[in-house]
């Protein structure tokens, strides 16, 4: 039989093993998430764009949110949302400074950026929900949400590392909305509405692979010189001649928590844009590899069950029928006391 | 005070108790007996609480018909508000009592420790109801709630599904351990005897259960990654939780003990709030030890000692589990019950800011984003609380939970 001591000490050293496992080693680690073969994707080109806000509308009616009401001190805009919300999927946001003259310039300039989910390598949104609703497309890895499963508790809210699941925190019968790259068009051959829409190619949709081949030629340009910039969707044939920017060294969703499906060049630094610094390491993937090294195959809870029920199993099932015991109560008290047996 | 008391005792009067106690503990010692309070159920202190029921019955039917936003100032930038930071995770370490008297006394095989089993049982069993209330409240789409049971939905990486998995049957598991205690108010003995001789088996699924899922409530954090705060955000997450939840539980015993010992007019068990306490104060600064070591050797220590309003919060909490121990140190200082009442409230509070620090002050979405409860949001988190409080009452007039006092049992 187990004896306390034991037992105490087992307990203990798995807690301090599953500390130290998960702490300095990578032993059991969960895998980092390859890119899927026929990852989608969209590029935006920060230096392109032109503030238009075609692809937000564009979104809206695509993916049937309703208008939203801004109140700025300017006056009382319809439909010029400022952030996600549970009725906006998609963003254009501005950088300014100074005199706000100069495109694509820190100082005195000004700049934009989108905002929408970044279809996560390694969501994090995926990682948490307790109820599958949030699943990643094993082909296409595209994020996508499930009203039917949604349980309403926002822990993707609450998770996201760029802030994109919204709720209807409005409604009595509430729900999560985010951007899904429009795949409900894909069958009928459409693609994301942002990126049909828009006049300059800022927003270009495409496979990530080719998406990543693009980024690369654009860095590799002299800045000034012509070049022809595609538009829509990548390899559709639309496009047009342009000038070749000038881009900050940094492909924002290249790497950062294991890589996005949605990449992002731009003339200003990112921080500038408030987009957030993240790690490269995917949270998901360090939460996976902690709760992994704890619950590891179950061993752990499993064994000290196992613990828990000979000590509880000898401490308290009756031995003998109750009534027929011999009854000395200070010795028997101070038996158990001691933790031994009477 | 007999000593010999018949098998089947009369139901009003419950001479014996079998529901936890060990089989061999001597029949009518004075000290293992449990018997109801009796008095009136309703007074002016239960009024009041009834009242502050009702008024979250009337805020939560607002909530149910126009939705969270109505009554609550949740955003996307905090989702997660007073409901889930303090009736979740602060509600449900403070019912950490229940498991570790449990395991003081079973496991460890602790007699002396008895006596607070019960009323520990009791606070943790309306704890853990609360809890799940309150999740109930905060879910938006509670109507599906069974999904997070349902295998074609469940997805097991979440920290979340563990959580509500792990609380749902430890709430389950305390009703069956408390299921004695009313077999036994009602002289069930044919029942009460078969449950016993498989409590042992729920005692122990008792004590698992929760040391999964309050670790867990410190893992929920560890996937919003640089969302936290650094001095906040560790892989020790799950251990500080679980060392603090086991400190602030058994300082809700000692607080409840002696509140109860004071509303009831009973005696106080003295000695055995100032072991709970002691060992509460301890696990207290095993989490101190482990939080400041854990930050030197993140090489984040440096940020507590930036003129932030964090890491002042982070020394309060310190200092809020480092002077309980001092003020319960030796013998002598336990002796002063006022001690051991201040020692558990400041363990408390120190615990209940840590978690609120961690959930709702480390943590950042980014700018734009402010939370401060609603009225609505304080008015159901306290109705919660009276509604504890409430049945607790009740159900100590009720039933045998708090130990038979000498004078009473000699007078009845
Ligand atoms: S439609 Fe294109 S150019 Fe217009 S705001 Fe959107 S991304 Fe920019
Ligand atoms: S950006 Fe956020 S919502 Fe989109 S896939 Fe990544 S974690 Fe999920
Ligand atoms: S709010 Fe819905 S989608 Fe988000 S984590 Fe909860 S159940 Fe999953």
């Amino acid at each position: 039989m187990l004896s306390r001591r034991d037992f105490l000490s087992g307990a203990a050293g798995g807690v301090a093993a599953a500390a130290v496992a998960t702490t300095t080693t990578d032993a059991g680690a969960r895998e980092a998430k390859p890119m899927p073969d026929h990852a989608l994707g969209l590029l935006f080109d920060g230096t392109l764009c032109i503030g238009c806000r075609a692809c937000v509308a564009a979104c809206k009616e695509a993916n049937g949110m309703p208008p939203e009401r801004t109140m700025l001190e300017g006056g009382d805009y319809w439909d010029a949302p400022l952030d996600l919300s549970g009725k906006t999927l998609n963003v254009i946001k501005c950088y300014r400074d100074g005199a706000g003259t100069r495109k694509d310039e820190v100082n005195d300039g000004f700049a934009f950026t989108k905002t929408s989910c970044m279809h996560c390598v390694d969501p994090s949104c995926v990682s948490v929900c307790p109820v599958s609703a949030m699943t990643k497309d094993p082909v296409t890895g595209i994020v996508k949400y499930s009203l039917e499963a949604c349980i309403g508790c926002r822990y993707c809210v609450a998770a996201c590392p760029f802030g994109v699941p919204r709720f209807t925190y409005d409604e009595a019968f509430p729900r999560i909305n985010k951007c899904q790259l429009c795949e409900q068009r894909h069958a009928d051959g459409g693609y994301s509405a942002c990126a049909e829409v828009c006049p300059t190619g800022a927003t270009l949709y495409g496979r990530v692979k080719d998406l990543q081949q693009e980024v690369a030629r654009r860095k590799a340009l002299t800045p000034g010189a012509k070049t022809t910039y595609p538009r829509g969707r990548l390899g559709n044939g639309d496009s047009y001649q342009g000038v070749a920017k000038r881009y900050v060294d940094h492909v924002y969703g290249e790497k950062e928590i294991g890589g996005t499906q949605v990449l992002h060049l731009s003339g200003v630094p990112f921080e500038l844009l408030n987009k957030p610094k993240l790690p490269l390491d995917a949270p998901a993937r360090v939460a996976e590899t902690l709760q992994g090294a704890i619950y590891h195959a179950l061993m752990a809870p499993i064994g000290f069950l196992g613990a828990l029920l000979a000590l509880a199993y000898r401490h308290m099932r009756p031995a003998d029928p109750p009534l027929e015991r011999g009854v000395e109560p200070g010795a028997s008290v101070k038996a158990r006391e001691k933790g031994g047996e009477p | 005070m007999s000593t010999a008391a018949p098998h089947g005792a009369h139901p009003a009067h419950p001479v014996r108790e079998v529901g936890h106690e060990l089989p061999h503990v001597p029949a009518g010692a004075a000290h293992e007996e449990a018997a109801p309070v009796g008095g009136r159920i309703w007074n002016r202190f239960t009024a009041g609480l009834a009242a502050l029921v009702l008024v979250m019955c009337a805020v939560l039917a607002m909530r149910f018909i126009r939705g969270i936003g109505a009554v609550t100032n949740l955003n996307d930038g905090y989702p997660w508000g007073l409901w889930i930071a303090y009736d979740v995770v602060v509600g449900s370490a403070l019912a950490a009592g229940g498991f570790t008297v449990a395991f003081l006394t079973y496991i460890l095989n602790r007699g002396e420790y008895h006596p607070a089993v019960r009323p520990a049982l009791l606070a943790a069993l309306f704890g853990y109801v609360q809890a799940g209330m309150s999740v109930f409240f905060d879910i938006g789409r509670y109507w599906e709630f069974w999904h997070m049971f349902w295998p074609r939905y469940v997805q097991v990486n979440s920290v979340l599904f563990e959580v509500s998995l792990c609380i749902t049957t430890y709430t389950l598991v305390l009703f069956v351990e408390f299921t004695p205690v009313i077999l036994e108010r009602f002289g069930w003995e044919r029942p009460r005897q078969k449950i016993n001789r498989v409590l042992f088996f729920f005692v122990a699924v008792g004590v698992l259960l929760p040391t999964m899922h309050q670790s867990s409530l410190g893992s929920l954090l560890v996937i919003f990654g640089p969302q936290v705060h650094p001095l906040y955000q560790t892989q020790l997450l799950p251990l500080l939780f679980l060392t603090s939840c086991i400190g602030m539980g058994l300082a809700a015993v000692v607080f409840e003990g002696t509140v109860s010992a004071l509303a009831f007019k009973r005696h106080l068990e003295q000695e055995l709030l100032g072991k709970l306490i002691r060992i509460g104060t301890t696990l207290g600064l095993a989490f101190l030890v482990l939080r400041i070591g854990d930050c030197a050797r993140r090489g984040v220590l440096g940020l507590a000692f930036q003129p932030t309003a964090l890491s002042l919060l982070f020394w309060i909490e310190n200092v809020l589990f480092l002077v309980p121990a001092l003020l319960v140190a030796t013998e002598r200082a336990r002796r002063h019950p006022q001690r051991l009442f201040v020692a558990a409230c400041l363990l408390a509070v120190g615990g209940l800011l840590y978690r609120r620090s961690a959930y709702l002050v480390a943590y950042e979405t980014g700018a734009g984003f402010r939370y401060f409860p609603s009225m609505g949001e304080l008015a159901v988190s306290v109705g919660l609380v009276a509604f504890e409080i409430l049945a607790i009452t009740i159900a100590i007039r009720l039933l045998p939970v708090l130990p038979k006092e000498p004078e009473a049992a000699e007078s009845a």
